[in-house]
């Protein structure tokens, strides 16, 4: 289990074989891998966090999936600082016996991610800064995983 | 106690973090103190519901205890991911 915040970018194969290194036991590993959407007018992206409460909760969501799916390692790592659009910003791999669990496990990482884990985005654009206002669909995402 | 503002709270008020001395109780108490002192703290927080609060870095609600807390933080709802 491993959690990064960083401000370069990522090697999704080097995080891969780190995390699958020297053993035998995984026979899937799901990456979801997001990038900054520019599409029209944002030029660029500022990633702000909140130092030790994100890694605290980042863990938290780990520990979460760990609870709830039989995911054998995982690996959270999300950029922060500026980024423009195109960048990779935040990569989550889960690693399981079995596919579905490797699915579910990155796609509730993920949801939780989105809602729970202190990091705000700005856009720049033509007109200056904007603050990324938080969506519905996010927290629709994650009641999902109560039922 | 150590407080903490991020994004768009932060550019509204003017800083990242302040010391500050209250008697408050609870988190929905310091908010008030807050916003009496200056009008950036009012205009930061004109709009409760977007704004969310963590005490010792634990998401909690605005009627929540401060009391014995080292550090609370104001941020507006998260957008990482």
């Amino acid at each position: 289990m491993a959690i990064r915040v960083q401000t370069g970018d990522f090697d999704i194969s080097a995080e891969t074989a780190a995390l699958t290194r020297g053993r035998d036991d995984i026979g899937a590993v799901v990456s979801f891998t997001g990038l900054v959407r520019g599409g029209g007018d944002v030029s660029q992206m500022e990633l702000e966090h909140y130092p030790g409460m994100t890694e605290n909760a980042l863990r938290d969501i780990e520990s979460r999936a760990v609870k709830r799916w039989n995911l054998q390692a995982s690996t959270i790592v999300h950029r922060v600082g500026p980024l423009q659009p195109g960048e990779q910003i935040v990569l989550v791999l889960a690693a399981s016996p079995h596919r579905q669990d490797a699915f579910d496990a990155a796609n509730f990482m993920m949801d939780y991610l989105k809602t729970r884990a202190p990091f705000w985005k700005k856009e720049t654009g033509p007109a200056g800064g904007k603050w990324v206002d938080a969506r519905d669909a996010d927290d629709d995402a994650l009641l999902r995983w109560d039922a | 106690m150590q407080v903490l503002y991020f994004a768009w709270i932060r550019e509204r008020i003017g800083l990242p973090k302040e010391q500050v001395e209250t008697t408050a109780g609870t988190v929905a108490e310091l908010v008030e103190e807050l916003k009496v002192r200056e009008e950036r703290y009012a205009v930061a927080f004109a709009d409760l519901a977007s704004v969310r609060v963590a005490v010792d870095q634990q998401m909690v609600d605005l009627d929540a205890s401060i009391i014995g807390a080292s550090e609370v933080a104001f941020f507006p709802p998260m957008t990482g991911g």
